[in-house]
């Protein structure tokens, strides 16, 4: 297949085709992590690579998630480019002290001297009945403690091209992909995640969001799931006449807050869509960053569509009561 | 293995050298702390983990290091840092949070970052074995001298981090060497009272890797071990535990009242100090107290230099605090 033609390709994909891209060129980029050798990744997104480039340097680690991700860092200051998965977000709760204390700080605390180019990509994400400790997306707690680049994709273009940005950045990358975006046909998938997706290597910057379809009347603003219900809702409103913009974050550090500010000002609305909870959160973020940089440009107060501060159930008419959905946006934007 | 006497004289002079630069911090900390001990004020603030008692282990084990070398320490580093070779001016000016100081002022003392010696130090216990696993990975997977030596206390082994550090070093036949500082204390818990087992070299059986425990502070017994390990982890036979008996004359950090500490034990300490003993040994094989007194002269005066300058450094500008997070 030649580099005009057009490939559709899942997440899952298209992040493993960014790290064997980045493996074949860069000797210091490896992965290691839960099942990502023979296996291929529980999510896929290392899948053929084990064949490609051998154990040495796609390294299945024991389940020690709080020394792999120790080592990731120990190695990335070491001159090397680990790629580190982290199975489920979820699993933050064990290794956490590794990953905000030592990978996000140790540039800041050595004055530079120490540079620590490391990825942790991790699942986020429910909808499909995993429970509450499989389901999270925890887009907030990374983005809120410095140190950390974040970013989430909501198609295989964008998780490729960030991907390869993201390793070749001297700086952590938190990778989080979305579950249900994978393409992992078990999981039941998005279609709209699923995109054509250039064979050449490139990048996409990191810090940039991308209007992903434009409008007059409202901006939804959202990231990986809620990119695609935030189109879902758009085409809801554009049958009753209501131009609904959408933009899709991509990067929720360094956040563009500009292109944000930029639609409200068009619009006069804004919805913020949100798979994580609620409070102290995403959205919160993104409603402060447009009232405190201009309210007046505000034709309506705000409003967000995010998961309800409980953590997440098992039962599955529980759990979708509780997911943002395109139906939950459009009342939003009736109630403005 | 015997000790060459060309090392024996660096480990007398370095371990003289912390001894010298810690009480002259010591001094420093407490102006603007008295009558009222207020850790925010003075020219030192925050908290100070000393290390005098403890210089044996740095200097019984980074004899045996070079730059190229990676060490990870801990809340108290000073004579790991010395012995490793850190810049002592800038590490000086680091702790004084000058901009001259190893991060600008960002790390302090817990957190000192020398690259050029491959040299770090971080706030949390047995949070730097995670990261000497992952220099020592690096080091074989770019076939790349070098072996990683993580320094812990002996309250760091019923972390999580230390268990999962030594599988992932068996496991991967990694070239790093656990060192851990038994002082007895974990601030004011004693290891009895934390740790099931009285010795911890026991524990490397668990993970498949030679253990060994070394009594009585002992900087040859220290030297001997360490170099052991350490030439096997460079030829690839892997990991290594060693425990080391040593001891704090000092509190947890300074401030610390220390009535944890059973009746006599502080007092007991001085006469067991590794210092004066290790000067006695080196007399005895026929080091003259001429040569003793140059060597500790040129460590006082490295010590006097590298505090004027720490002393005559200006901050960062406070905006400066808004740079370095990323690369």
């Amino acid at each position: 297949m030649n580099d005009t033609n057009p490939r559709r390709l899942t997440i899952a994909r298209a992040m493993a085709e960014a790290v064997q891209q980045e493996m074949q060129q860069d000797p210091k980029v490896f992965v290691m992590g839960e099942d990502i050798g023979a296996l291929g990744g529980v999510f896929g997104n290392t899948r053929g690579l084990l064949e490609e480039f051998g154990g040495e340097r796609i390294r299945d680690t024991p389940i020690s998630e709080t020394a792999f991700i120790g080592a990731g860092v120990g190695a990335a200051q070491d001159g090397m480019r680990p790629i580190v998965e982290l199975m489920f977000v979820d699993f933050f709760g064990v290794c956490f002290d590794a990953i905000y204390n030592n990978m996000a700080k140790n540039n800041y605390f050595s004055g530079g001297n120490v540079k620590v180019p490391m990825v942790i990509m991790t699942s986020t994400g429910g909808g499909y009945s995993d429970g509450g400790q499989h389901s999270q997306c925890l887009y907030g707690i990374f983005a809120h403690l410095p140190g950390m680049k974040v970013v989430a994709p909501s198609n295989a273009y964008d998780a490729k091209g960030l991907m390869t940005a993201a390793i070749r950045d001297d700086s952590p990358v938190i990778f989080m992909y979305h579950k249900g975006l994978q393409g992992m046909g078990w999981l039941g998938t998005e279609a709209g995640a699923t995109v054509d997706t250039p064979k050449a290597s490139y990048e996409i910057e990191i810090g940039k969001a991308k209007v992903v379809r434009e409008g007059t009347d409202v901006t939804i603003v959202g990231l990986a799931m809620g990119v695609h219900n935030g189109l879902r809702a758009a085409d809801q409103l554009a049958a009753r006449g209501i131009s609904a913009e959408v933009i899709d974050l991509r990067s929720l550090v360094p956040l563009d807050r500009d292109t944000v500010i930029n639609s409200v000002r068009k619009t006069g609305r804004l919805i913020v869509v949100d798979e994580d909870y609620q409070s102290y959160g995403v959205s919160g973020e993104i409603i402060t960053s447009v009232v405190e940089h201009d309210y007046s440009i505000l034709r309506a107060a705000p409003k967000r569509v995010a998961y309800p501060d409980v953590p997440i159930p098992f039962a599955r008419p529980m759990e979708q009561f509780c997911l943002p959905n395109a139906e939950k946006i459009v009342a939003a934007y009736d109630a403005m | 293995m015997a000790v060459p006497d060309e090392t024996k004289l660096w480990m007398y002079k370095t371990m003289f050298l912390s001894r010298r630069f810690e009480e002259t911090i010591e001094k420093i900390y407490l102006e603007g702390k008295t009558p009222a001990f207020n850790m925010a004020n003075g020219p030192i603030p925050g908290e100070m983990h000393l290390s005098n008692g403890q210089e044996p282990v740095a200097v019984g084990v980074c004899a045996h290091l070079n730059a190229e070398d990676v060490v990870t320490a801990t809340h108290r580093p000073h004579h790991q840092a010395i012995a490793k070779g850190v810049d002592l001016k800038r590490m000086t000016a680091e702790i004084f949070g000058k901009a001259t100081g190893l991060s600008g002022g960002r790390g302090g003392h817990m957190h000192l970052f020398d690259p050029a010696v491959n040299f770090a130090c971080s706030g949390i216990i047995a949070q730097g074995m995670g990261p000497a696993c992952g220099a020592a990975l690096s080091r074989k997977m770019q076939n790349k001298p070098g072996v990683a030596v993580s320094f812990i206390g002996e309250g760091a082994v019923n972390q999580g981090a230390f268990h999962e550090s030594l599988n992932l070093a068996a496991v991967w036949n990694l070239p790093v060497i656990f060192v851990v500082e038994d002082n007895a204390w974990g601030i004011s818990v004693s290891k009895k009272d934390s740790t099931a087992v009285a010795r911890n070299d026991v524990r490397a059986a668990a993970y498949d890797m030679p253990g060994y425990y070394i009594e009585n502070n002992d900087p040859i017994a220290i030297y001997d071990i360490a170099g052991e390990a350490i030439a096997r982890a460079r030829a690839g036979g892997g990991p290594s535990l060693i425990e080391i008996e040593t001891f704090r004359l000092a509190g947890h950090f300074m401030g610390d009242a220390e009535a944890y500490r059973p009746a006599g034990e502080k007092e007991s300490l001085g006469s067991r100090d590794p210092i004066p003993a290790f000067r006695a040994l080196l007399q005895s094989e026929g080091v003259t107290s001429t040569q003793l007194d140059e060597l500790e002269a040129s460590a006082e005066s490295e010590v006097a230099e590298a505090i004027s300058f720490a002393q005559d450094s200006d901050y960062a500008p406070v905006e400066d605090a808004l740079t370095h997070v990323f690369a």
